[in-house]
């Protein structure tokens, strides 16, 4: 054995260890970063971090690949040629803020709404809403717009919770888990560790994807939906379980408003409202005394069903009642959805069987006594364990959000919500159905030189809250908060270049981006973005779209079309904070946040965009942003305001060790130790909530009184599940031409259609539009779960993994065709057409073809070499993809987007394929090689 | 030729692997852990090649590869991720084929090593394996392969639950185990019994330690008898309501039945509730 050489047992590779926050994908898990000789050299998870418990993904590992990219960039750029050709002088930072700030005082001087203020895949939303409210622009939004607003607002609509961050399933008790549509990646850790436990525990796992890749990989059973159609299949699921009357009654009656009473008077500027009591408080039937009585008596024995008569003679029907006639009706059944949505009768019905089985016959309870709303102590916490989550596959759609509404009206049915073994809410949901913030924007409320008096985003709930001008016409330049898409929560991004190009409704004088690239894989209809990006106006020689500014930290296809780009750090290099006022990385159990610490210097000449943009609101003089004196109130950047701004007295956006001592939780005075406090603790805070608050959080007494204490909540009232949205059917009436604001007569028809009140189904835009036989397919993208958009595919290691992209379809759809695997083949749509290699398999539905999303460059970005195969070989499916719907009557073209929240349909796309005549060759279309940025060591 | 230990005896140490393929997604966690680790570790370095070009490349000693595979009377198929790295063979041809000494099996713990001072890379050794699991690194010019983080297991810089490779302490959904496979009482040793761990191409004699899990069977169509909710005679809607009816009495509905509320006792409720609502605004004056 002595021949064998030594081998050192204990070596220590590093000089130290240093905790943060991850940022390579949107779960921002807990990591340590190992440094040697001032550099990264390895990076692993956190073990005492709420989020990731210590585990971390294939992105995760390789942020020491994105920290070093040579896609970097390195100091700021001021364009010197023509638009979009690369041409570019490195400046000076004082130049580029001193620039920057002369074009923004122009527009704020003139017109703050010029200015078009958008952010990508931005974690600092708590900041750069408040930045731009401060600014007095209403044209404001992140990348929700796009990215998955049905699921939000459908959640929020509905239970005042939603799928992703703002709640998951009680891994722990969970028995039957149903995951819709969800990409690889989405959320990364927490569902890769949820399903090993539902593994372990032999819980059911049913996927319903049209494509068994990923997470559907390992699932007991794979639901190969078509896509667009999973709400015929959960519709389905609703009808099997009111048939077989296998729902929880005594949840219905007591936490939703099932029983609340609806007005029928059709015709009338009141039918279908809620029935109120003159203080305005909603009614049920009490069937003890056969009379109206307020909802939230808690003495009435309020009926679930029923039509009545009110003392005035209105006639009234529970809303349950209404639920349960439109789904028990013969469209909903098993038979009559199976081949609309590529499910057999016979697995919608066996399914439906599961749940109830599951729910009821293996009902769980935890021996923790709690308190409801109306003071009723119970001695138990029973739980149903069904959970369910869902997220891009269902968000993606035209009908994205009655399709994720239906799916939570399941959930409720089950008595599946924040209960043991369903879906739990994380800290600060649950929030009020929905919650009380108003975007603002209308008109008179965009002044010069004046802030905004309110946040630009908000939520809807009845025409009143809408962002228009007397004539109906929107205000805002993606046209949010209109009738064009009113419950549009998080602005529509993807509308931002092309509206601001046509000038509709209005052209801008700024454009002023974080991380997004929207000239690329993040815009629908890449072609004309361009176009829009790099027109002049015939007048004055000037850019239609005069000046851009973009902040990023790596050389995206988006930088080659700023005017002026402003660099920021790796992820490694800079302070930020996981605000609960931003999107929460609660736990179910309680709520947390995080921050990040530069773990190393920025080599680099850059600076941390949340920095800059402080910088320059103290610059532009806005409010918050500057002292009496008018100097910067925070002069320490990102750090300063972290810990010293206050949104509301106490509030900031930590909520860890406040106060003077650090010993606050929630509320209390800034406390300027609390980033050392933070770091002291691995970059991160978690407090646990005591057991008989950590389920039925909506209705629990003594959680709802902390939460108010905490400041999650106004006030403590309960948080009552909308079955019934009567939001909706303000809109509905108003279309019928109720009310004071109705929508111009070319808006009505798709008003009342699509603001039913309570959920229901309809074809995918793109679809109908489209004939069947010319665009037989569907074409829908997913995320790789090694990556995140087009970081993660630039990424030296990553790109190893998967460096190009193909055209994945089914086995018998491509005999069909003549096409093997490998050939080239087109891709057409009603819009256009690409050239793509084909890869057949077996696990997709057969209607449906896919590929990876942001995998396919643009020669020369990224600082990839020209002939990289995610230029050659890879493709993006944006290009056949519309941002504008065909016209309808009149020639209006609304977007591709959701009629209800604006939110991007990506997934619609249908098209044709065909085997290319000519097999040789690359990807196309092939524009032209981005040159002028050079490669950071 | 380089010669093996005598590892036979018992109470031999076996480290290795199980991999669990029913849980494994896929997400490549393992692999870039593992080379992340391992570039700054004991492999160091695992370079890459050509970068940011057409032919990039690099040195990896763990790899995932996904196969769609289609039973024999599946209608579906199954996407099967697999992880593939060296599963530390008791006699590993690898080894004894070495021409320098390079390639050894350790006696302590039957882990398989390069010392990459003796490898002269004529590659013999990624010839012999017949699973793949060797990478030979271009740039050094070197053979690398899984150390089973040689240089994590036994480091007392970690705190003990951290003395595991990296690609274990990084997997998502606990896919992947590491113990003594030599040992039956080892927590992986009964996790193959339980779970029926195999070992790769056993045929071939090498007696590889890794063993993995097969995937469970499915819970679908394929495997369960058809079941649908009873469905009553007549009108659907009329025996719902007839349920929602006995909710009333307290008798029906899936749920437990509301308690029923007594007159006097709903009084108290209603005094108690509204103490409670004077009590919670004073304390948010406070």
């Amino acid at each position: 054995m002595s021949a064998e050489p030594h081998v050192t047992r204990s070596p220590k590779s590093w000089d130290e260890i240093k905790t943060t926050t991850c940022y390579m994908c949107a779960c921002r898990c807990g990591i340590k970063v190992y440094l040697k000789d001032g550099r990264v050299s390895y990076i692993e998870g956190n073990r005492d971090h709420p989020v990731n418990k210590g585990v971390i993904c294939g992105k995760g590992s390789s942020g020491i690949k994105q920290h070093y990219s040579p896609a970097r960039l390195a100091k700021p750029l001021l364009r010197v040629g023509e638009r979009g050709k690369g041409a570019f002088k490195e400046i000076e930072w004082d130049e580029a803020l001193t620039l920057a700030t002369s074009w923004l005082s122009e527009v704020r001087r003139t017109d703050p709404k010029r200015l078009a203020f958008f952010t990508g895949r931005d974690q600092s939303q708590g900041l750069t809403g408040w930045w731009a409210t401060q600014f007095g622009t209403p044209n404001y939004a992140a990348h929700g717009g796009f990215c998955s607003v049905n699921m939000a607002a459908a959640g929020l609509y509905t239970f005042g919770g939603a799928f992703w961050e703002f709640g998951e399933p009680d891994w722990k008790h969970t028995k039957y888990f149903m995951l819709f549509g969800v990409a690889e990646d989405h959320g990364s850790n927490p569902i890769k560790m949820g399903l090993g436990k539902l593994k372990e525990r032999g819980a059911k796992f049913v996927s319903v994807n049209p494509i068994r890749t990923g997470y559907s990989a390992i699932a007991d059973e794979w639901v190969g939906i078509r896509p667009g159609t999973d709400g015929l299949f959960v519709g389905a699921l609703i009808h099997e379980l009111l048939a077989a009357q296998k729902i929880d009654g005594e949840y219905l009656t007591r936490f939703t408003n099932a029983p609340w009473l609806v007005v029928e008077k059709p015709g009338t500027a009141e039918h279908g409202l809620l029935a109120r009591d003159r203080d305005g408080n909603t009614l049920v039937w009490d069937a003890a005394t056969r009379a109206p009585a307020s909802a939230l008596s808690p003495t009435a024995t309020p009926a679930l069903m029923g039509r009545f008569t009110l003392k005035d003679g209105r006639r009234v029907a529970t809303s349950f009642t209404l639920l349960a006639e439109r789904f028990l009706g013969d469209d909903w059944k098993p038979e009559a959805v199976a081949d609309r949505c590529g499910v057999p009768a016979a697995s919608i019905k066996r399914i439906a069987a599961e749940l109830a089985r599951v729910a009821f016959d293996e009902a769980i309870t935890l021996d923790v006594p709690w308190t409801d709303h109306l003071g009723r102590r119970h001695d138990k916490m029973v739980g149903r364990p069904v959970s369910m989550h869902g997220m891009r596959g269902i968000s993606a759609h035209s009908n994205g959000f009655h399709t994720c509404r239906m799916i939570h009206i399941l959930q409720i049915l089950l008595g599946t919500i924040d209960v043991p073994g369903g879906y739990r809410y994380k800290a600060p949901y649950p929030k009020p159905i929905p919650p009380g913030i108003k975007p603002t924007g209308k008109p008179g409320q965009v002044k010069p030189n004046t802030a905004l008096p309110g946040p630009p985003l908000g939520f809807v709930t009845a025409p009143e809250d809408l962002l228009i001008d007397e004539h109906g016409a929107p205000q805002r330049l993606d046209k949010a908060f209109s009738w064009d898409a009113p419950m549009s929560a998080h602005g529509l991004m993807h509308m931002v270049i092309t509206n601001a190009g046509l000038r509709d409704p209005y052209g801008i004088d700024v454009l002023f981006m974080y991380m997004a690239n929207m000239s690329w894989n993040s815009a629908m209809n890449v072609p004309d973005t361009l176009k829009y990006l790099t027109a002049k106006d015939e007048k004055t020689g000037d850019y239609v779209i005069p000046r851009i500014i973009y902040a990023d930290s790596y050389q995206s296809e988006m930088v080659y079309y700023a005017d002026l780009v402003l660099p920021d750090t790796t992820y490694l290099e800079r302070w930020d904070c996981i605000s609960l006022l931003d999107r929460p990385i609660s736990e179910p159990d309680g709520p947390a946040d995080s921050i990040r610490q530069p773990v190393v210097e920025p080599d680099r000449d850059v600076r941390p965009f949340q920095t800059v943009l402080l910088d320059l609101g103290a610059r532009l003089g806005l409010n918050g942003m500057v002292k009496e004196d008018g100097s910067p109130r925070y002069p320490g950047g990102y750090a300063d305001y972290i810990v010293n701004h206050e949104r509301t007295p106490g509030v900031g956006p930590l909520a860890g060790f406040r106060g003077a001592d650090g010993k606050a939780e929630g509320k209390g005075a800034p406390n300027p130790d609390q980033l050392k406090r933070y770091i002291e603790h691995g970059c991160h805070w978690f407090h646990e909530l005591p057991e008989h608050m950590k389920y039925y959080k909506h209705v629990n007494r003594d959680y709802l009184d902390w939460a108010v204490g905490f400041g999650f909540l106004g006030k403590a009232d309960p948080i009552i599940f909308q079955l019934y949205s009567e939001p909706f059917q303000k809109f509905r009436l108003a279309a019928e031409g109720h009310g004071s604001i109705v929508p111009p007569t070319e808006h009505r028809a798709r008003i009342r259609d699509h603001f039913d009140p309570l959920p229901f189904w309809y074809a995918p835009f793109e679809g109908e539009m489209v004939k069947a036989e010319d665009f037989p397919l569907h074409a829908v993208t997913q995320r790789p779960m090694a990556m995140y958009h087009s970081w993660g595919s630039q990424n030296d290691w990553l790109r190893q993994i998967l460096g190009r992209n193909w055209l994945y379809m089914a086995r018998e759809t491509a005999a069909a065709k003549g096409i093997a695997d490998g050939d080239w083949v087109t891709v057409t749509s009603h819009h256009g057409q690409i050239r793509a290699q084909a890869r057949l398999m077996d696990g997709v539905e057969p209607g449906t073809v896919w590929t990876w999303n942001a995998i396919g460059k643009r020669s020369g970005a990224w600082a990839l070499d020209a002939d990289a195969p995610e230029a050659k070989q890879g493709f993006l499916l944006n290009h056949l993809i519309s941002e504008l719907l065909p016209e309808r009557g009149g020639g209006y073209r609304y977007s591709n987007s959701d009629p209800v929240t604006g939110q991007a349909a990506w997934y619609d796309l249908k098209v044709r394929i065909e085997r290319a005549a000519d097999q040789s060759g690359e990807a196309d279309p092939q524009f032209p090689t981005l040159t002028g940025i050079g490669r950071t060591a | 030729m380089t010669t093996l230990p005598d590892t036979t005896r018992p109470g031999q140490k076996k480290l290795g692997l199980v991999i669990d393929l029913d849980t494994c997604v896929g997400c490549q966690a393992c692999a870039t852990s593992c080379k992340e680790w391992n570039t700054q570790g004991y492999s160091a370095p695992l370079n890459d090649w050509d970068a940011r070009g057409a032919d990039h490349s690099g040195s990896w000693l763990n790899r995932i590869h996904g196969y769609e595979v289609k039973e024999k009377g599946q209608a579906q198929s199954r996407i099967v991720n697999f992880p593939r790295s060296c599963l530390h063979c008791e006699t590993p041809a690898c080894v004894t084929v070495c021409p320098t000494g390079a390639s050894y099996k350790r006696a302590e713990d039957g882990i398989v090593l390069v010392n990459p001072d003796m490898c002269i890379g004529c590659k013999l050794c990624s010839w012999a394996c017949p699973y793949g699991a060797r990478e030979y690194d271009e740039v050094q010019g070197v053979m690398k392969k899984c150390t089973l983080c040689v240089d994590r297991i036994y480091n007392e810089n970690f705190l003990p639950e951290d003395r595991i490779p990296a690609c274990v302490r990084a997997c998502p959904t606990g896919a992947r185990h590491f113990g003594d496979l030599g040992d039956p009482a080892s927590a992986v040793s009964q996790l193959v019994a339980a779970r029926g761990g195999f070992a790769l191409l056993p045929e071939m004699d090498y007696k590889p330690v890794n063993r993995y899990l097969p995937p469970r069977p499915r819970r679908d169509a394929t495997t369960l008898a058809p079941e649908a909710l009873p469905r009553g005679d007549g009108s659907a809607m009329d025996r719902l309501f007839q349920w929602a009816d006995g909710l009333l009495a307290g008798h029906a509905g899936t749920a437990p039945a509301a308690r029923k509320v007594s007159r006097v006792a709903a009084i108290k409720r209603r005094v108690k509730s509204a103490v409670a609502a004077v009590k919670s605004k004073s304390r948010g004056k406070k």
